[in-house]
């Protein structure tokens, strides 16, 4: 080949000028990465407004989630609701029921976390067999961000938990301002554990969609529980048993029993890149295998990857320690010789839990539970580069 | 508290929040309704998503029957089939629905409703009437079919000091494969991302060029572009049921591009109601005027209209959201 004409011709970026400062005020993402978006999957649900999207995982890196792609799930739609406007309530077993204004909550002792947050349903899709062709909608439905905020027990706290008696079976209940009040009962335990307050999310306000101006953060827990746009918290006696913690987000068995209050999300991982989305274009020669590994139960100690469908696995390298409850990132720094490969990610975690194969998951739950899906996935990387999502034997 | 921050709470300011019910009936008020009130009321506010007996319209839920498929194939979860709780189908319809106008329901029509829910799903008789005083004694057929999670025991073969790294398995067969099915969002190229990698560059590039070409309102000259913004605000209360705008489509009411000016009941693809479809034929044209009367309305304008909206109280907002239907052609 000859001379490259982007380097031998003087292209037009290097002669004129660009962008003045005043140009975006809050920016956007330069329009060539106008691909990496959050996507909806249309037949899942009869609405938008109560619907899920996904985050484009495979195009992205290290473990930030970005706000603008993450994962987005509502139950009546995102509602504009002001700081000036926000207030939050303390009710129940207290012993002096409060409300706090937003500048109220920035007044208490902050701190900053990052966590992830994954939807009970991701990967939901997926029980009965491979169905959907890339890691952004097999297991998009989680990100990452750092939260900061106030703690929940500093909250309940000031209101007073004398009222409360014995705290060891005692719950609160979390409801947000939305249509559709979405609210759960979380156990008094966690609540006075690591539970955020949250208001700045990767150091900005929360996007409207992710609950501004204030959400809940419940580290290692299930999305739902996440409850967004936060108005209220009671302290009770039981739990309320509301929709979302009995009709839905409750595993069903092989026998038609259902599990309940199944909270912690299980380790998992995924390789994101290459991925159906995200093909080999280069070849045989170097390559960099990549993904990310989570567990609700604690931080991720390892990752190993197959490139055989599970006959045999290596150690990947992770991009640094697991932090606990938040997304690592791992890599497998390779030399593709450009044959087939069936590519899968298992996760460890710090409490010895190994992640199952699907097999291994259908054998205890059946093919009903759809929710907590945390099995081990296999990408089917062609001689071409081509990825597909298949399952094995 | 120790930071002496916040106001107390106000006893109206808590009624007005704290409406969760429990499992036992706690924070349940006075109040009762019929089965037989609820077939109206549910007819009224409910079925345009839920259907008339309960059965779900679309992708909307099913609230009756699946008895019995909880350990079968592709279960169907209903209040009847799968709620354990009565108390949370009560709290739900009074906190949430109707889905886009929630909390719109008095106590004696969440009952009536609740009841109707019940009958649908033949558990009580037709002229069963709930109250505050017979709720605990109604029990759901599987109140009993929930285990809390035993992960750690019926799972405890998943943590193990010594995942297998060498000849895990003998072989290795693909069972199945995505590309089969192929039900994976169509992104504007051609099908599916697991095409070759030059399809799956063109892929990404026309879903780039899919996000740029947001639906713009297309302005007519007579356009006034401020009543035009307003009329978008008030359109989110149709949005539940409604879309307009580029790739607008049909959901649990028409698509709404073109309407101003429109037949009546004329929709490609759409399943009215008899008395749409009827006034349609007989020459109905939603003219500003018609359209108006019928969005102040609906139900009095058109006896037996399937739109469950109650109706848009303001003129302006009439005015503005027709000024912004107006906008799609």
């Amino acid at each position: 080949a000859g001379p490259d004409p982007l380097i031998t011709e003087v292209q037009d970026w290097a002669r004129a000028t660009g962008d003045g400062v005043d140009a975006t005020p809050y920016g956007l993402p330069i329009e060539y990465e106008g691909d990496v978006i959050r996507r909806n999957v249309e037949w899942l649900t009869a609405d938008t407004i109560s619907s899920i999207n996904f985050t484009p995982i495979h195009a992205l890196d290290g473990t930030i989630t970005p706000q603008g792609c993450a994962f987005e799930r509502h139950h009546s739609g995102a509602i504009a609701l002001k700081k000036e406007d926000y207030r939050l309530m303390i009710n129940g077993l207290v012993d002096q029921p409060l409300v706090f204004s937003y500048a109220d909550l920035e007044r208490f002792p902050r701190q900053n976390h990052v966590y992830f947050c994954e939807c009970a349903a991701n990967s939901g899709m997926e029980w009965a067999g491979a169905q959907l062709n890339g890691a952004q909608f097999t297991h998009g439905m989680i990100h990452n961000m750092e939260y900061s905020g106030v703690s929940l027990r500093t909250l309940l706290e000031e209101a007073g938990l004398g009222a409360a008696g014995d705290l060891k079976d005692k719950w609160v209940y979390v409801e947000g301002a939305d249509a559709s009040s979405n609210g759960r009962s979380i156990p008094m335990e966690k609540a006075l554990d690591d539970v955020l307050v949250a208001f700045k999310a990767n150091g900005e306000a929360l996007r409207k969609e992710h609950g501004y101006p204030v959400r809940l953060v419940v580290p290692g827990w299930e999305g739902n529980m996440w409850v967004k746009w936060l108005r209220r918290i009671e302290v009770m006696d039981g739990p309320v048993e509301s929709r979302e913690e009995t009709s839905k987000y409750t595993d069903t068995l092989e026998d038609g029993t259902s599990r309940k209050w199944t909270w912690v999300m299980d380790a998992k991982s995924v390789v994101t890149s290459p991925s159906p989305q995200a093909p080999i274009t280069h070849g045989a020669g170097p390559l960099v295998i990549t993904g990310l590994a989570w567990s609700g139960r604690g931080a991720i100690t390892g990752v190993d990857v197959s490139m055989d469908g599970g006959k045999s696995w290596q150690p990947a390298r992770l991009a640094a320690p697991g932090q606990d409850k938040a997304l690592t990132r791992f890599y497998l720094d390779t030399n593709w010789d450009g044959s087939e490969m069936l590519l899968q990610s298992r996760a460890r975690d710090s409490s010895g839990y190994v992640q199952p194969t699907k097999a291994q998951l259908r054998e205890v739950r059946g093919l009903n539970s759809i929710y907590h899906n945390n099995a081990i996935q296999t990408w089917w990387v062609k001689a071409n580069g081509v990825a597909e999502n298949v399952e094995v034997s | 508290g120790e930071f002496g921050l916040g106001r107390p709470a106000l006893p109206e300011e808590i009624a007005a929040w704290d409406l969760d019910v429990s499992p036992d009936g706690t924070g349940l008020p006075a109040g009762e309704g019929s089965v037989e009130d609820g077939e109206m009321v549910f007819a009224e506010h409910c079925a345009i998503c839920h259907g008339d007996f309960a059965e779900g319209v679309d992708n909307w839920p099913k609230l009756a029957g699946g008895m019995d498929t909880l350990d079968r194939e592709d279960p169907l979860k209903t209040v009847g089939s799968y709620w354990p709780h009565l108390s949370t189908a009560w709290d739900y319809v009074n906190r949430s629905m109707p889905f886009g106008n929630a909390q719109s329901l008095s106590p004696d029509e969440v009952y009536a409703i609740v009841a109707y829910i019940l009958y649908s799903n033949d558990l009580v008789d037709d002229d069963f009437v709930l109250s505050n005083e017979n709720f605990a004694e109604v029990e759901l057929p599987n109140a009993g079919g929930f285990i809390i999670d035993d992960r750690e025991t019926s799972e405890a073969h998943f943590w193990t000091d010594a995942p297998c790294m060498e000849n895990c398995k003998d072989t290795v067969e693909i069972t199945m494969r995505a590309r089969v099915l192929d039900v994976t969002p169509d992104t504007g190229g051609d099908n599916a991302a697991a095409a070759e990698p030059e399809g799956a560059a063109t892929v990404t590039e026309a879903a780039a060029t899919e996000t740029a070409a947001e639906p713009a309102p297309v302005e007519a000259a007579a356009l006034d572009p401020d009543l035009v913004a307003a009329g978008e605000k008030t359109f989110k209360k149709c949005k539940a049921c409604h879309q307009v705008g580029e790739g607008a489509k049909n959901k649990t009411g028409p698509m709404l591009n073109g309407i101003v000016g429109h037949a009546a009941g004329a929709v490609d693809g759409f399943k009215y109601s008899k008395p749409m479809q009827a006034a349609g034929e007989g020459g109905l044209v939603w003219t500003e005027d018609e359209l108006a009367a019928f969005l102040a309305k609906p139900k009095a304008y058109m006896k037996g209209t399937k739109m469950s909206f109650a109706g848009l109280k303001k003129e302006d907002d009439i005015a503005a959201v027709i000024e912004y239907l107006k906008s799609f052609e």
